[in-house]
């Protein structure tokens, strides 16, 4: 003990350069052990298996008739009309919900607010946050009685006069892409509110002392000094509208027929409705891909500090 | 409470004096009284839009008849007195305590002592970690859901709520060694060292000095992370079977699927009994944060 001590003391301990680790490095890193054993066991674990079952005919039923099958299950997919149907609702909803919808109305929100009274702010971001704060399932029932043919906002439509539909038949796709909306703007709000916060004020006023509307100052002054914001922003929001299934699930169960089926209840329904756990995962296995290209982009765009 | 707004904009005089630059420092100003005006109109409006499923569920949860219509009823305790026994309400709540509480409670404890080798020593294998780390965060969880139950089946561990605690802690810890590592950045080495010449080891600097410093930020990342699991319905949903040991999560859904004879007052008051605890944390995180919105910042990372 006292020897790894004195040794910890030494240069060239604390910075071991090459070769084997010293026993003091190891000692050190003792405490990160708990947190790689459950992370190698539940994390990469599942991991490895999603790759590994992605390849095989895995059923429900069990793993004893369980073959190696390629990648007929990749071949299959591409084939399969319900899959691209799910590729494309998933697209339109991350792009739908999360690009335009969330990082807009919270851009928007953030900007308005800034000139809003204290009062009417306090109350705007109360509101906002209280949708988000809500746990997702809750969220999809309330959005699931907002769009419901007697809910509210029909009732909200027939008193401004104007025509009402069957949202959750017709256009059930729009409806989850607003309930995403609804539930998930308060965090871009939010990175935008603080991001508005660090843009140096007199930047602003020079550009309104040149003549700049307030378009172009959001546009060529903002904008590009918060542009590290937007970018953070606009990875974390798809990685999370990626992987939403509680919200589309609760409402609509991916119904009716497939019209909201994203990629995360497609798997879900063809693993555990067909019982194809080897289909589903291969399916999974493309949405774990698509969210790791996301995330290293993302860590790409965050510095880990210089050693 | 808006409109009076526009009124007092126009009373609003600047003291300049008739000279034309005056005059014209007055029309901006009333231009930007009236813009200002308008700004917090078009925020109240849109509140108000955001606030009707909220407002629904309220007014649903004290109504005997409730329908999705949006009606103030003569309020009535009978639809939480009909939740609020064993079945519908405690075991669920009880079983997402145990389930998110426990999950928590490990999640953070393997954060803290993550974090402190890779706040404080030196190594070769301490950047390529943190970026697997900051990686992991970027994970859909969704989609590992079913490989992760193939292998509960296959080691046994379905349905079983350790099980799913183990694998709930897992799930949220990249972010909480992220987050606790930051905050730990944040405390200063000084004492550490003094503590160290006198013949401290690691875990007893971590345990006596580093953690007394920084459990505001302990706090914020266990409130962060009990928010997230309590909020979690399809980890339960793939990894529970059993009625009895389902959270309160999975039931809201089972609620609402009895499609039929779903009494919608009564899931409206159990959402809200449901939401309650996540709710006051967050009043508890933003209160931490300085008003909500250092979250932004504080998740910027």
């Amino acid at each position: 003990m006292t020897a790894t001590t004195a040794a910890a003391g030494t240069p060239a301990a604390v910075r071991p350069r090459r070769g084997r680790p010293t026993a003091a490095g190891l000692l050190r890193g003792m405490p990160l052990l708990p947190a790689l054993v459950l992370l190698a066991v539940f994390m990469a674990g599942p991991i490895g298996y999603c790759v590994y079952y992605a390849f095989t005919d895995m059923q429900l039923t069990g793993a004893s008739a369980t073959h190696f099958v390629g990648v007929d299950n990749f071949t299959r997919a591409l084939r399969d009309a319900d899959f691209r149907n799910a590729v494309v609702l998933t697209l339109v909803f991350v792009v739908g919900s999360a690009v335009v919808g969330q990082n807009t109305l919270g851009l928007g929100l953030a900007v308005l607010m800034q000139k809003a009274a204290r009062p009417v702010r306090a109350v705007t971001s109360t509101v906002v946050i209280a949708a988000w704060v809500l746990p997702e399932v809750v969220a999809g029932y309330l959005m699931y009685a907002f769009f419901f043919q007697q809910g509210s906002l029909n009732a909200i439509l027939r008193h401004l006069g104007l025509p009402q539909q069957n949202w959750l038949y017709t256009l059930p796709i729009l409806a989850v892409c607003i309930a995403n909306v609804w539930r998930g703007t308060a965090f871009s709000m939010l990175v935008y509110s603080a991001a508005l916060g660090d843009v140096p004020q007199e930047l602003v006023e020079a550009a309104e002392v040149d003549g700049a509307g307030p378009w172009q100052r959001l546009w060529r002054v903002t904008l590009p000094v918060i542009r590290r914001s937007v970018m953070t922003n606009l990875m974390l929001i798809t990685l999370q509208t990626l992987s939403v299934f509680g919200l589309i699930y609760t409402m609509t169960r991916g119904g009716p027929g497939n019209k909201t089926e994203t990629l995360p209840i497609f798997m879900y329904q063809q693993a555990f409705t067909s019982s194809l756990i080897g289909y589903g995962t291969a399916v999974a296995l493309v949405l774990l891909v698509v969210g790791a290209l996301f995330s290293v982009v993302y860590i790409r765009m965050l510095k880990v500090e210089e050693d | 409470m808006a409109v009076t707004d526009s009124p007092r904009t126009l009373r609003v005089r600047p003291a300049a004096g008739p000279q034309a630059a005056g005059r014209a420092r007055l029309a901006r100003r009333r231009r930007a009284l009236t813009g200002k005006a308008v700004v917090n109109v078009s925020l109240l409006v849109f509140s108000a839009l955001y606030l009707v499923p909220l407002l629904w569920m309220l007014l649903a949860s004290v109504n005997a008849h409730a329908d999705f219509r949006l009606s103030v009823p003569s309020p009535t305790g009978e639809n939480f007195h009909r939740i609020l026994n064993s079945d519908t309400t405690y075991r669920p709540m009880l079983n997402g305590l145990l389930l998110c509480g426990g999950g928590t409670l490990l999640c953070v404890v393997c954060s803290v002592l993550a974090a402190y080798p890779l706040s404080r020593f030196r190594s070769r294998l301490r950047r390529p970690f943190l970026y697997t780390i900051l990686f992991s965060t970027g994970l859909p969880i969704t989609a590992v859901m079913i490989p992760v139950y193939s292998m509960f089946v296959q080691v046994d561990l379905i349905d079983s709520m350790p099980g799913a605690t183990l694998f709930l802690a897992a799930a949220a810890l990249p972010f909480g060694i992220w987050l606790t590592k930051n905050f730990m950045d944040g405390v200063p080495t000084v004492l550490e060292e003094a503590a160290r010449i006198d013949g401290a080891n690691a875990m007893q600097v971590l345990w006596r000095i580093v953690l007394p410093l920084m459990w505001p930020g302990v706090i914020v990342v266990t409130i962060f992370t009990f928010i997230g699991m309590w909020g979690n319905f399809f980890v339960p949903f793939i990894l529970l079977l059993s009625p009895e040991k389902l959270p309160a999560s999975v039931s809201v859904f089972t609620f609402l699927s009895a499609h039929d004879q779903t009494q919608y007052g009564q899931l409206s008051a159990f959402s809200i009994v449901y939401s309650i605890p996540v709710v006051m944390l967050y009043l508890v995180l933003a209160r931490r944060l300085g008003g909500g919105f250092a979250l932004g910042g504080a998740l910027k990372g």
